[in-house]
């Protein structure tokens, strides 16, 4: 450690609040950045910690009453890093032994803290490297730790061993990352994507806020993606040319499904029990023939048998009309929507559902819980089977949901399929990429269940609370995530990572970031005019 | 051997492990508060810095009268009295701050005092240089017990020795920040001081 680099040393501290360091008089407390690494030298073992504080304090308390007058220079440079100091709150996250002398490779998680006097610098490059590794078939560069060089690379296999959650307040970069994330899954881990894209950005090209255009997934490998949607006619205007436009037969929704609109359509809780009753009764036609009943003696009868009184069967019939609304809602569909994607999914392809026009939140829950509650099925189906008689196990899935908190919050997560994913689905290869505002409308047990989380800002109490609940150094890191900047710097922590790391995400549409992600990118001019073609 | 380019300012007339006492060898030459002098004793050579000066009559007991009554100068009195020089001394009390053995500097009290007799030297720029590349003298000041304020005394010294310095507040600020880390919960002396020695 030069002089340079040096902050201090370590006066105080515990394993459980972090260490005090305090700061060498040439240090200035104003180039420290909450978020950034620092390496510790303790005696035996060298530590790698997060500073989560600044602090300003005096050896006498007097000073603070009576400091010097705003003039004189003199005794402000004298007391500045001598009675008066700067003290940063570390929170050490791991320990790099001397592998010849402990015997154990790598960076380890700390179990203990640095010796008293024990010197402070930043972290180099080399010691960022040492922890997140390089670059390479596994490991997908994100971004850089804030203010440094070194790549942060992400070990991607094992990012999508369990579901995942990105987090930050409207436009602070969330789709930007998450496309880079998916894009991550897509190179290099063995799993593939499908993704419900409330607001058709991954699939195809989409401006950002500064009205420049940015290739998506389908663009940049076009043989790897497909894209589905509900909306054709929005697709042909933006001219993306769909690989498969997806209707929903009423045969297919089940009462599972309207429980969970239930707010959304604002059904009472009698018209979603009646629901199941009419399913029972009918069978799989029952959308079709509870439209169908009128008000006559015939259907009076049929309510009275199954239980159902009168105004709860309107409100469900009211329920049911909205979603009829729906154009791709059809009475009878032929081809189903899911088996086709679970055909792309088997292949490898990853599978983009965009839903064109359909961005309220009521054609969002109900196609995307109809579709997964089908694909859970299969993957289920086939990862028994293939236990029971060695068969091939299904690829690995990451589902892709937006406005999460609709899905998962306290009150439905218990009935949606993708509480049930969240909770347990990572044995049956399925896993979940959770995208959202609003982390504390989610289900507690649902975000404990969460691996790896990366969030940009939030200033939320509460959404800070619900993120960072049953992390370790909880209230270093809350400071942490408070002061990130609004655009472009996030942290992530958990299962992926071996600590918490305030990062810039790679600039997306960056010069050279195209052609760095994607060598087998086609010509644009090329697939404008397939497209043009396709539409003739 | 002594440097006889040296201007000697007195004679040890009194000796502690602390402190000498010394005697100018005229009337009211006496080095200011705060001046680094020196003495040797055997291989030693003590350094000291003023911390107090006087004149009094040569005969205790016996007090000077005044004399001037009927002159027109102070500088009168003592032509019309010619005695009046001899029956007066000056002298003044040095705190020891250090010594120098085979040219190693120590910080600290040295193992025997300052010999009676011993010749006070007033140090020059190169002494005073080299004996205040370091500040560890302060301690031996600020705690010691006199007449004089020993925060009036830290500062004459340290204003003095920022004048033989070439960058004078850098120098201040050096030993300002040894003083504020002696003083880290006396926040109150620690100011006063700085106000008595800012550049």
């Amino acid at each position: 450690m030069n002089s340079e680099t040096r902050l201090g040393i370590v006066v105080s501290g515990s394993l459980s609040d972090g260490v005090s360091v305090r700061m060498d008089s040439h240090a200035s407390v104003e180039d420290i950045v909450v978020g950034h690494y620092v390496t510790i030298e303790g005696q035996k073992h060298r530590f790698l910690g997060m500073i989560t504080d600044v602090k300003l304090d005096a050896s006498d308390p007097h000073m603070t009453f009576f400091p010097p007058s705003a003039d004189d220079d003199f005794s402000a440079e004298v007391l500045s890093g001598t009675s008066a100091y700067g003290l940063l709150n570390v929170t050490p996250y791991l320990v790099i032994g001397d592998a010849t002398k402990t015997g154990v490779i790598g960076p380890q998680p700390v179990k203990t803290i640095p010796s008293h006097f024990s010197k402070v610098g930043t972290s180099s490059d080399s010691d960022i490297e040492l922890v997140f590794g390089k670059e390479d078939d596994k490991k997908f560069w994100i971004g850089n730790p804030l203010d440094m060089e070194t790549k942060l690379c992400l070990d991607l296999p094992e990012l999508v061993t369990r579901s995942n959650g990105i987090f930050g307040k409207s436009g602070t970069g969330k789709t930007f990352l998450t496309r880079m994330i998916l894009i991550g899954i897509l190179q290099k881990s063995a799993a593939v994507n499908l993704v419900f894209d409330m607001h058709s950005e991954y699939g195809w090209k989409h401006r950002n806020e500064k009205g420049r255009e940015v290739k998506a997934l389908k663009q940049l490998f076009p043989s790897k993606v497909a894209i589905f949607t509900l909306d054709e006619e929005n697709a042909k205007m933006r001219s993306v040319a769909p690989d498969f436009t997806v209707k929903i037969g009423y045969d297919e929704i089940a009462p599972e499904d309207i429980s969970l609109l239930r707010q959304t359509l604002s059904l009472t809780d009698l018209a979603v029990e009646a629901s199941f009753s009419l399913r029972k009764h009918f069978g799989n036609e029952w959308i079709k023939r509870t439209l169908e009943l009128e008000a006559s003696e015939d259907s009076a009868k049929i309510l009275n048998i199954l239980n159902i009184h009168e105004s709860s069967f309107q409100s469900l019939k009211r329920g049911l009309n909205t979603l009829k609304r729906l154009s791709f809602i059809q009475p009878h569909v032929e081809q189903q929507a899911v088996s086709q994607i679970l055909r792309r999914l088997e292949n490898g392809t990853h599978v983009v559902l965009e839903f064109g026009r359909y961005t309220d939140i009521t054609a969002y829950i109900l196609v995307a819980n109809l579709l997964t509650r089908r694909i859970y099925d299969s993957y289920r189906e086939r990862t028994e089977r293939s236990i029971a008689d060695g068969s091939a196990k299904p690829k690995p899935l990451v589902i892709t949901i937006e406005e999460a908190h609709k899905f998962l919050n306290t009150e439905v997560a218990s009935q949606t399929i993708f509480g049930t994913i969240a909770r347990e689905m990572r044995k049956y290869y399925c896993t979940l990429l959770v995208i959202d505002q609003r982390p504390s409308g989610i289900d507690p047990e649902v975000m404990s269940q969460l691996g790896t989380k990366i969030t940009c800002l939030l200033d939320n109490e509460r959404d800070i609370d619900s993120v960072l609940a049953g992390t370790s150094g909880k209230n270093g890191l809350k400071g942490v995530l408070a002061k990130l900047a609004a655009k472009q710097q996030a942290l992530i922590f958990g299962h992926a990572v071996p600590m918490p790391v305030a990062f810039s995400p790679r600039e997306y549409g960056a010069d050279g970031f195209y052609r760095d992600i994607s060598p087998e990118q086609s010509n644009p001019k090329e697939v404008e005019e397939a497209i043009d073609n396709l539409w003739r | 051997m002594q440097d006889l380019s040296q201007t000697r300012l007195g004679e040890v007339i009194e000796a502690s492990t602390t402190a000498f006492n010394a005697q100018c060898y005229e009337l009211y030459s006496l080095p200011p508060l705060g001046t680094l002098v020196k003495t040797c004793e055997g291989d030693n050579e003590l350094y000291a810095v003023v911390h107090r000066a006087f004149t009094e009559g040569i005969e205790p007991g016996r007090k000077p009268i005044a004399r001037g009554k009927d002159e027109i100068s102070e500088e009168a009195v003592f032509q019309a009295n010619p005695q009046l020089s001899k029956l007066l001394r000056s002298e003044f009390s040095a705190l020891v701050v250090g010594y120098k053995n085979a040219e190693h500097l120590h910080q600290y009290l040295p193992p025997h005092p300052a010999r009676i007799h011993g010749f006070v030297y007033a140090c020059n720029q190169k002494e005073i240089l080299n004996f205040s590349r370091s500040c560890d003298f302060l301690t031996l000041l600020l705690n010691a017990k006199m007449e004089t304020p020993s925060d009036e005394l830290v500062a004459a010294v340290l204003r003095l020795m920022s004048a033989s310095q070439e960058d004078t507040r850098a120098f201040l600020i050096k030993a300002g920040k040894e003083l504020a880390s002696l003083l880290g919960q006396d926040y109150a002396r620690l100011k006063a001081i700085l106000e008595r020695i800012r550049p």
